[in-house]
């Protein structure tokens, strides 16, 4: 069964399409990147996911069942939080755990703590939730999420308010957990991370998914830049624009621009050809921060990149 | 193992225990009869026009019910709101109501516990006015027989008896405001609009009893079923309007859960 398959998921509030025709598949063992800009639909789309919000349009099944309408068993193996986990400020950390683990039909001890030293809070799992900072709140969800010892979670910006300490802490939480076989769908904002921890990612812009696949195949995608340096590069700047490369700019001295190999290949010939000294001239790998941009704030076009399923 | 409504109904209970406001009505409840005492024992004579009040200065246990008599006219209905229109709304304000929903209880099992809950918590408020009517009572006038409404002269053992069945009677319109403020709680997601629309409800009926004179239409006012405990201090004990609350009271009560029940069952939780 695949953990998670979105299908046209659609849903407006108003005129507003928060999330307009969505398709997401999350395969067995990804850990799924979900970016986009705040207001993007990503937390709309995953409260979808969760059976807390009503599409107009589409269905998602979580390993083939539907979170609409078979609730509370369509989220059998799945757990996960949206937005910032909330907890009872009244209790302590462990008995808002035993809580849950009651909602979820298992008393078990053991299983709560066992969460609480997964996340490492055992030792402030008898304080009152109240007193918990934002790190220690995002550990106990997480904690909660175990509890239900799921095979699919969804997390929604895990990462949210954390310090740096934290954000590795996080981030080595998950890989821990991806590496017990764990399926992971995570939205972040911070896509170092993403770039560190995903498999496949998707990325959505107002509302619609822009590009689905493999980081790999969202780097190759991406159209290759190059880094040119000379003897002269007034000179070298001339014969680049004669030579129909594409969007041409000055950093920092060197002269960057945009062509595929074969074209490098016959530029750097002229280049010689018209007495020019080579000094560097180098391919850019793209980064994900400069796709994430480009896919986001870039001219809308939806199918610009094709999904790569 | 699924959990049951059950669950959902024990920890909703747990929850209230742990809750400082939780006590603020059942202290308020458990306090107001000796301050009655403390009251009566600075004046002479007493509230003698009430049903049972001709009975204070003689026997602590129509103490109770007579507070019970004062507080019908708003308090009972005021601490009950406080609870049932909080009880959904401050899960949707404090983001909680998200954290239990994607869990492994139906909506409909969670409704149920927390309306439950708001039930039980309705009773325990009036059975601490009880207790502390009796002790309060008791301490200040001994536990001597009482005279009923018709004259007649009941034994101590079985006026204790007749008071803790007045307060299971005075319970039942007491749910339907519950029931009510529960309605109000899931549909505006508020609790502050929810406490109050309901305590607006319950205004409003009495104004309908006080404005409209159509007597017949008195008789199925909720607020008129606050009184209808007083049909057990009859010789014979008067049944109609004891029958009348409860058929009233449930009407009064089914139609807003029902409403609650789907509003909730369908609703989009979103927020934080």
């Amino acid at each position: 069964m695949v953990p998670v398959q979105a299908r046209g998921l659609v849903k407006s509030y108003g005129r507003i399409h928060a999330v307009d025709r969505v398709d997401l598949t999350v395969n067995e063992g990804d850990i799924y990147g979900f970016l986009g800009p705040n207001g993007a639909g990503k937390t709309t789309a995953m409260r979808i996911m969760l059976g807390l919000l009503r599409p107009d349009a589409g269905e998602v099944k979580l390993f083939g069942r539907d979170p609409q309408t078979e609730l509370p068993e369509a989220l059998d193996g799945v757990a996960g939080f949206v937005e910032t986990p909330h907890f009872y400020p009244y209790l302590t950390g462990r008995t808002n755990l035993e809580l849950l683990a009651a909602f979820d039909g298992n008393g078990a001890s053991g299983l709560v703590e066992n969460a609480l030293e997964t996340v490492g809070l055992q030792a402030r799992a008898d304080d009152k939730v109240g007193g918990y900072s934002q790190g220690m709140r995002q550990r106990l969800g997480l904690a909660a999420s175990l509890l239900r010892e799921p095979k699919l979670l969804i997390l929604d910006e895990p990462t949210n308010g954390l310090d740096p300490g934290g954000i590795r802490d996080m981030r080595d939480l998950i890989t821990s957990l991806a590496d017990r076989g764990l399926t992971i769908f995570l939205s972040s904002h911070l896509l170092a991370e993403v770039e560190e921890l995903c498999t496949r990612v998707s990325v959505i812009r107002e509302g619609r998914i822009v590009y689905e696949g493999t980081l790999a195949d969202l780097h190759s995608s991406s159209a290759p830049r190059y880094r040119l340096r000379t003897s002269d590069q007034r000179a070298a700047r001339t014969v680049l624009a004669d030579d129909g490369v594409r969007d041409l700019a000055d950093e920092d001295g060197d002269l960057v621009f945009t062509a595929d190999e074969p074209a490098v290949l016959a530029l750097s010939r002229k280049l010689v050809d018209a007495g020019l000294g080579i000094a560097a001239l180098v391919p850019e790998t793209a980064t994900l921060e400069h796709l994430f941009f480009e896919l986001t704030e870039g001219e809308a076009h939806p199918h610009r990149l094709e999904t790569v399923a | 193992m699924r959990p049951t409504t059950f669950t959902a109904y024990r920890w909703e209970m747990r929850k209230l225990a742990s809750q400082k406001r939780t006590y603020i009505g059942v202290g308020a409840a458990a306090l107001l009869p000796t301050l009655f005492v403390v009251v009566m024992s600075f004046q002479k004579g007493g509230p003698y026009d009430v049903p049972l009040g001709h009975n204070l200065r003689h026997t602590g246990i129509a103490l109770a019910l007579v507070v019970l008599t004062f507080a019908s006219r708003f308090g009972a209905q005021l601490v009950t709101a406080l609870v049932a229109g909080d009880i959904v709304a401050t899960e949707d304000s404090g983001g909680t109501l998200k954290t239990i929903l994607t869990r492994s209880l139906r909506r409909s099992q969670i409704l149920a516990g927390k309306t439950l809950a708001s039930f039980t918590y309705v009773l325990l408020v009036l059975l601490a006015l009880l207790a502390a009517g009796m002790i309060a009572g008791g301490i200040a006038w001994g536990f001597n027989p009482v005279v009923d409404l018709t004259g007649s002269t009941h034994s101590a053992g079985r006026a204790v008896g007749l008071a803790f069945a007045s307060i299971g009677v005075f319970s039942v319109p007491l749910v339907a405001i519950a029931s009510f403020g529960i309605f109000l709680s899931v549909v505006t997601r508020n609790s502050a609009a929810a406490i109050v629309g309901t305590l607006v409800f319950e205004l409003v009926m009495e104004a309908i009893v006080g404005l409209v004179h159509v007597q017949w239409l008195h008789h199925y006012m909720l607020s008129a079923q606050f009184d209808a405990w007083h049909g057990l201090w009859q010789t014979p004990i008067y049944w109609t309007p004891i029958v009348r609350s409860f058929w009233v009271s449930a009407l009064f009560a089914a139609v807003p859960l029902a409403v609650a029940f789907v509003v909730f069952q369908r609703r989009d939780v979103s927020g934080e």
